[in-house]
């Protein structure tokens, strides 16, 4: 039998995957070929998709940018045992983009069948869930901190310390919420993790409501997401089936239950106290902190709120130590960070890294510059509130504070490049107009402050009194910054004020920038 | 589908009974079921759920995805945000337009519905767009309406 593989994941379905893997089946059907093929997660060469891989003695070979018409030429040629093509891309785990990596949250996902308890198990997986329900609670939470890993998500807050608040906080009911409202552009580690090995993100939200005496899981994925729903609610069946969730995780007496629950179409609900009213059916309105979530959340109950990735992190911190997952990084960027290069970029999807690879290296050497062959002008990290940041900051070492020092943002690690044709005074505007579109309304300066953003804006450009309105508009950023609840409002000028300060030319400017 | 009862949609709702934390998933059922909300829905959830019709109302109008009227044969949602600003979606909206779409306003035209959305989470392969769900990459207008005619057809 030869096993094909040929991914599932919604990137590679947008450029015909199914149709390839149909085309596949129907063809070896036809022609009597035993051949087995395996939809599992994407390797995230996103720009090779469809890519499909044949299992050889030699390991698994590559056929890139597949179509389904092109099937038959390719099985003519032998490509089910591993023949050469134009497509042929060799050993894929021979790639340098591969191999230079540093898989550990990403080890399985485009290796392993998503929906296979035996491949993940074979895999390492549940291994670090055995060793958690040998530990005690408080143990468990030492090993996450120690590890160094810090929340995903945006703020970049230590997990441990949260999870350590909600442990020791009595209550007769805990929550464990996963924020997989995955809103920012160029962000989607989360989408690709929960279609592609979606039993580490169960695995690890158990193994965090056994260390803060949690039995209730809920994770909220984003509406625009309805495969991974899909792939994740086939996953939590298995995973119920096989006693992994439920009355007594793994025959441990301990109980933890797991639902999804779908957004409906709200940037703002991806900021965790907006998510708990959303998660109780209500507006998405952001909540005043204090209190924090972990002492008052769902419900009025102590809730751990943690993103995707850092929850997918913690299987492998539990498996094989805290000190393995430490190991990598630098300063207090500890462990790995999954990157998403997004936009105009020639290799364009994940690559998983220590902390500490430059900005350079990433979009240049793994990322091989712009799509269109043209310079890059400048990245926004961080999504649609990270600062826009130029060639100067190529040097830069990704990591929480490195990023601050040059005014950015690390995020949930998106870059999105553009090229020399980007207009940065449109880009500019927009960060406001997004910011007046998704607002939820309940502070003045981001729900007002925004609108009136767009229209300075558009006088600045316009060539308007254009001294007094830099200095409205530079006022109007410093009250948002302030004057804001949350980070909507908050950080909307980081994006603004790094466009200006970048490219003035873009904005018409004839006066000197401040 | 526009032929329902309040009894069929109270039946739909009955596992959510008297509940006023149901009240986000109540509207995504009906919207499920219905394919939008119809106005009478919000007095059944509100009734159902044990809350005022204000607060059906209030949730109803804060989430973009909940629709009043009732959906086109196909509805393609084309990304707005920055990444596929990056990857040149500009063109694509313009020919979209065109053609007599404008996703700003998300009109109807001959059984489809062009809408604009924040990311589809495919960044790495704009413009991307989603048509009755499916994802497209590097879309161009050739692309989506090969998409939209294998569902008008
Ligand atoms: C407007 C806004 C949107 C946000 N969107 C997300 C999101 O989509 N996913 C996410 O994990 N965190 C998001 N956050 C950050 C969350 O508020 C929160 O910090 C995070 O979920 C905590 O998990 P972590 O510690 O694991 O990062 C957002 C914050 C703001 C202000
Ligand atoms: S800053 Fe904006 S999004 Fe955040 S609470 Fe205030 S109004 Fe709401
Ligand atoms: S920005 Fe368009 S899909 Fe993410």
């Amino acid at each position: 039998m030869t096993k094909v593989f040929v991914s599932m994941d919604s990137a590679a379905l947008s450029m015909g995957a199914n149709e390839v893997a149909q085309a596949i089946s129907d063809h070896a059907a036809k022609s009597g070929l035993d051949v087995t093929v395996v939809r599992n997660g994407s390797r995230g060469m996103l720009w090779l998709e469809p890519l499909v891989e044949v299992e050889t003695e030699a390991g698994r070979i590559g056929y890139a940018n597949v179509s389904a018409d092109q099937i038959s030429e390719l099985i003519a040629a032998g490509f089910l045992s591993g023949a050469p093509h134009d497509s042929c891309l060799g050993l894929v785990e021979e790639l340098d983009f591969l191999k230079n990596q540093t898989r550990i949250t990403f080890a399985r996902v485009g290796v392993t069948d998503p929906l296979s308890l035996v491949d993940y198990e074979s895999h390492g997986g549940l291994k670090g869930l055995r060793n958690a329900i040998a530990m005690t609670p408080a143990k468990i939470v030492a090993e996450v901190t120690e590890s160094g890993l810090r929340g995903r998500g945006g703020a970049g807050f230590p997990a441990g310390i949260k999870w350590n608040t909600v442990l020791n906080t009595e209550s007769d009911q805990k929550y464990i919420c996963c924020n997989a409202d995955e809103g920012d552009s160029g962000t989607f580690a989360d989408r690709m993790l929960m279609e592609g090995d979606p039993f580490t993100l169960i695995e690890g939200m158990i193994i965090a409501g056994i260390a803060v005496g949690a039995t209730e899981g809920l994770i909220y994925v984003r509406s625009e997401y309805p495969h991974a729903i899909d792939v994740l609610n086939q996953a939590i069946a298995i995973a119920k089936e096989h006693k992994i969730l439920g009355g007594s995780v793994l025959g441990s007496g301990l109980e933890f239950n797991l639902e999804v629950r779908i957004g409906a179409g709200s940037y703002v609900c991806g900021e965790e106290t907006a998510m708990l009213e959303s998660l109780e059916g209500k507006r998405g309105m952001v909540r005043a902190k204090p209190p924090i979530p972990a002492l008052v959340g769902l419900f009025g109950k102590p809730t751990v709120i943690n993103n995707v990735m850092t929850l997918a992190a913690v299987p492998m911190i539990l498996a094989d130590g805290a000190a393995s997952y430490q190991s990598f990084g630098v300063d207090r960027s500890r462990g790995t960070q999954v990157f998403q290069l997004a936009g105009n970029i020639l290799r364009g999807g994940i690559v998983e890294f220590p902390f500490g690879i430059t900005l350079g290296e990433l979009v240049n050497t793994v990322g091989g510059g712009t799509h269109s062959g043209r310079p890059i002008k400048t990245i926004q990290i961080g999504g649609p509130l990270g600062a826009y940041l130029g060639q100067e900051s190529f040097d830069v070492p990704m990591g929480y504070e490195s990023l601050a020092e040059v005014g950015g943002m690390l995020g949930h690690g998106g870059l999105v490049v553009f090229d020399d044709t980007a207009n940065m005074a449109k880009q500019a505007r927009f960060a406001m107009e997004f910011c007046a579109e998704e607002s939820c309304g309940k502070c003045t300066p981001c729900r007002i402050g925004s609108t009136r953003g767009v229209e300075v804006i558009d006088r600045i450009v316009a060539g308007e009194n254009q001294a007094m309105n830099l200095e409205l508009l530079e006022d109007l950023c410093e009250v948002m910054t302030d004057g804001s609840l949350c980070a909507m409002g908050g950080l909307t000028p980081l994006p603004v004020r790094s466009a200006l300060k970048l490219f003035p030319a873009d904005f018409g400017i004839k006066v000197e920038v401040k | 589908m526009s032929n329902y009862s309040e009894e069929s949609i109270l039946n739909f709702l009955g596992p959510y009974k008297g509940d006023g934390s149901t009240i986000l998933r109540s509207l995504q059922l009906v919207q499920d079921l219905l394919g939008y909300v119809p106005d009478s829905a919000l007095d059944i959830i509100a009734k159902n759920s044990n809350v005022s019709r204000a607060e059906v109302y209030g949730v109803f109008t804060f989430y973009s995805d909940f629709r009043s009227t009732p959906p086109a044969k196909v509805v393609v949602k084309v990304c707005v945000a920055e990444a596929c600003q990056a990857s040149g979606n500009a063109s694509l909206i313009s020919e979209l337009h065109d053609k007599g779409y404008d996703i700003h306003k998300g009109n109807i035209k001959d059984d489809i519905q062009m809408e604009q959305t924040f990311c589809l989470g495919n960044c790495a392969l704009g413009p991307a767009a989603m048509v009755n769900g499916a994802p497209i990459g590097r879309a161009t207008c050739e692309r989506i309406f090969a998409a939209t005619s294998a569902v008008t057809a």
